[in-house]
């Protein structure tokens, strides 16, 4: 036992926390992309249905059936701005099911989160590493929806992608949507995840820009406004400026330190959160 | 089938020189049902705790040590006060008391899960409150509850644990298959944990605990929802443990348990330790005493007064047509009554004599009150 064989009060053997914290993130994320691993077909499965059967029925069946659709500007500019939103609510749901409902589940039902909230780091670094492996899951989701929302439409989708937005925006949408999680698998007991869905998740999405672009709500400006608040209007929008062609969005001014704000905050409220969760 | 195998070579996680899980204990142990003379118990008054009573590891430093550590929860519930425990290298460590006597709370503290709201803790040298990320290097912790990773099978569950501590993919590698072995899972390596049968979850969490070669494990309330087998499994492997000098801090209710297996035992109260000893000095000092019922052919209460006079105790009642005697010392207390009984013409039909044990001397501790 190394420890026991050391003398009385040799610490020496101890390593630094910050050498031990490193290791232990990393073992971490190495926990997570296998349990990952294990569970991609359902993780796929899981990230790919919503915005299939959205993105189907919306541009590709509709514009078919002669089913009225996007309002003035026709199908192909429907398909086009639907594309950035559906990217941005594939992170965001991620973040919200994938991290959060993971994290009610390991906090409030098995406490199996405890092998790694005694791990050698502070607790922070355990929440820094939920966000990172959330975040990567998230940008993994993304890139596997982008072609549904490029080809699955039955008309033409204006893509026009600009590179340093592109790189730019998608990890903060990645870190904010794991961070949201976090912050949601922290306060949510499991006899409230239900919620998540049904309060969280649904409002966050039909109220984020995802299916109409912010500027087009000029004709409603009290929601316009509202809108503000959800988090989601400035990845949307984000991703409409870094993706499509010819259509207006929230300025990039507002889109990136709200983006920034976001992400700080709620990882901030996240590393909060599971520390009061885990501690007492 | 659950006798843990001695290891029988040093295996390449240990063969570092200055490592060693094979070395000969540290000290031996007297009997521990032997009462010894020197054996003292420390009691503590209300409002200050106990030290230390007699320790079989004379001279080993403290692992844990612990000053005047209080919790309060929110809400004003002082669950552990004003605490000073220490816990010597190489002991098995029990912690005794009533539900709700702070003794998770008093682990949780150890192992930086509850934040002391005064006092101090120290665990190898490394102040627990000051230092937790340190702190947690040499702590190994095994919970009531079943915390094993259900998106991880049995071996990765070890191996992962390993890496959490910093250990190569090679050396977490070894020591998982090791310990696997050690404590009869290896044909338990693929299994998911759910499939785990209760003593076989309570194995490997121990096992996990273990795996990053901590200076103490903490164990709260380990054989709770475990069949006799799967509990005398246990307890052996915390003897082999404690042999290759493992220092336990265990909390527990089961008296008998804790009489066998624990080097010294503290005794807790409304957060409050009332006294810390080993278990035959904790016998000696509080119970050591014997109860003994007899039944006799003739007039009952004659035989009582009788054993009155020759006893020289009040403590002599007649229950149920027997008669009842406390006395302070077991030894001797038979022949007692029957020269009183033989004395009166009395002719006895039953004669039983029961010693005091853990449980009288906690029951005295902590009186009969129900808790919570
Ligand atoms: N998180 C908490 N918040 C508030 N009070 C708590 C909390 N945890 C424990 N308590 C209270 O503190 C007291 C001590 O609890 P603790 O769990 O330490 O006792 P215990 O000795 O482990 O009991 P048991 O044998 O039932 O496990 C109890 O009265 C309990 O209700
Ligand atoms: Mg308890």
């Amino acid at each position: 036992m190394t420890a026991s064989t050391a003398g009385p009060f040799d610490t020496e053997r101890t390593r630094s926390v910050r050498g031990a914290s490193w290791t232990a993130f990393r073992a971490m994320l190495l926990r997570d992309f296998t349990i990952l691993d294990k569970r991609l077909p359902q993780f796929v499965a899981g990230t790919v249905m919503q915005p299939l059967m959205l993105v189907f029925v919306l541009t590709n069946l509709f514009p078919r059936i002669g089913q009225a659709v996007g309002g003035g500007g026709g199908a192909s500019r429907f398909s086009s701005l639907l594309m950035a939103g559906i990217v941005a609510q594939t992170i965001i749901f991620i973040g919200i099911f994938s991290v959060g409902t993971e994290m009610v589940r390991e906090l409030g039902v098995t406490g199996e989160v405890e092998d790694r909230i005694l791990a050698p780091t502070p607790i922070f670094v355990v929440a820094a590493e939920k966000i990172v492996s959330g975040g990567l899951q998230a940008l993994f989701g993304a890139m596997v929806v982008f072609p549904i929302g490029a080809f699955v439409p039955s008309t033409p989708v204006y893509l026009e992608v600009r590179p340093i937005v592109l790189l730019t925006l998608t990890p903060l949408a990645c870190v904010t949507a794991a961070a949201l999680g976090l912050t949601m698998g922290a306060r949510f007991s499991p006899g409230t995840a239900s919620y998540l869905f049904g309060v969280v998740a649904l409002p966050l999405s039909f109220l984020g820009a995802i299916f109409y672009t912010w500027p087009s709500l000029d004709a409603v400006p009290l929601l316009q406004y509202a809108l503000l608040v959800n988090p989601l209007v400035y990845a949307s929008e984000g991703f409409r400026a870094a993706l499509v062609a010819g259509e207006p969005h929230l300025s990039l001014f507002v889109v990136y330190p709200a983006m920034i704000v976001s992400a700080v905050v709620f990882t901030v409220l996240g590393m909060r959160g599971l520390r009061e969760r885990v501690l007492s | 089938m659950f006798l843990v195998p001695r290891l029988q070579q040093t295996p390449g996680w240990l063969s570092r020189p200055d490592i060693s899980i094979l070395r000969p204990r540290m000290h031996s142990l007297p009997p521990a049902n032997i009462s010894r003379p020197g054996g003292t118990v420390t009691l503590a008054s209300e409002g200050e705790s106990a030290g230390n009573g007699a320790t079989p590891h004379p001279g080993a430093a403290d692992v844990i040590s612990t000053t005047a550590l209080k919790k309060v929860y929110p809400g004003g519930m002082v669950a552990v006060d004003e605490l000073s425990l220490s816990v010597r290298r190489g002991e098995i460590f029990g912690l005794l008391g009533p539900n709700g006597a702070g003794k998770s709370t008093t682990v949780g503290m150890l192992t930086t899960r509850v934040i002391p709201t005064s006092g101090s803790a120290v665990v190898n040298g490394i102040d627990v409150v000051a230092e937790p990320a340190r702190a947690k290097q040499v702590i190994g912790v095994v919970s009531q509850a079943n915390t094993l990773d259900q998106g991880l099978n049995v071996w990765e569950n070890l191996y992962f644990h390993g890496r959490y501590f910093g250990m190569s993919a090679q050396a977490s590698r070894a020591a998982t298959n090791d310990l696997l072995e050690r404590f009869r899972l290896a044909d338990k390596k693929t299994a998911e944990v759910e499939a785990l049968s209760g003593g076989m979850a309570r194995r490997l969490m121990v096992a996990r605990a273990l795996l990053h070669q901590p200076a103490v494990i903490f164990l709260d309330e380990p054989t709770v929802g475990l069949d006799p087998q799967s509990r005398i499994a246990l307890w052996e492997v915390l003897g082999e443990l404690q042999d290759e000098g493992q220092t336990v801090l265990v909390t527990t209710h089961r008296m008998e348990e804790a009489d066998e297996h624990c080097d010294r035992l503290a005794i807790m109260d409304h957060g409050r330790i009332k006294a810390v000893d080993t278990p035959a000095g904790l016998k000696a000092r509080l119970g050591g005493g014997a109860s003994v019922t007899v039944r006799a052919d003739g007039e009952i209460e004659k035989l009582a007064s009788q054993l009155r006079r020759a006893v020289f105790t009040t403590e002599v009642q007649v229950v149920d047509g027997h008669v009842r005697i406390s006395l302070p010392q077991a030894e001797g207390a038979m022949q007692l009554v029957l020269a009183a009984a033989q004395a009166g013409r009395f002719r006895l039909t039953d004669l039983a004599v029961s010693c005091d044990n853990l449980e009288t001397v906690f029951v005295k501790l902590t009186g009969k009150d129900l808790r919570e």
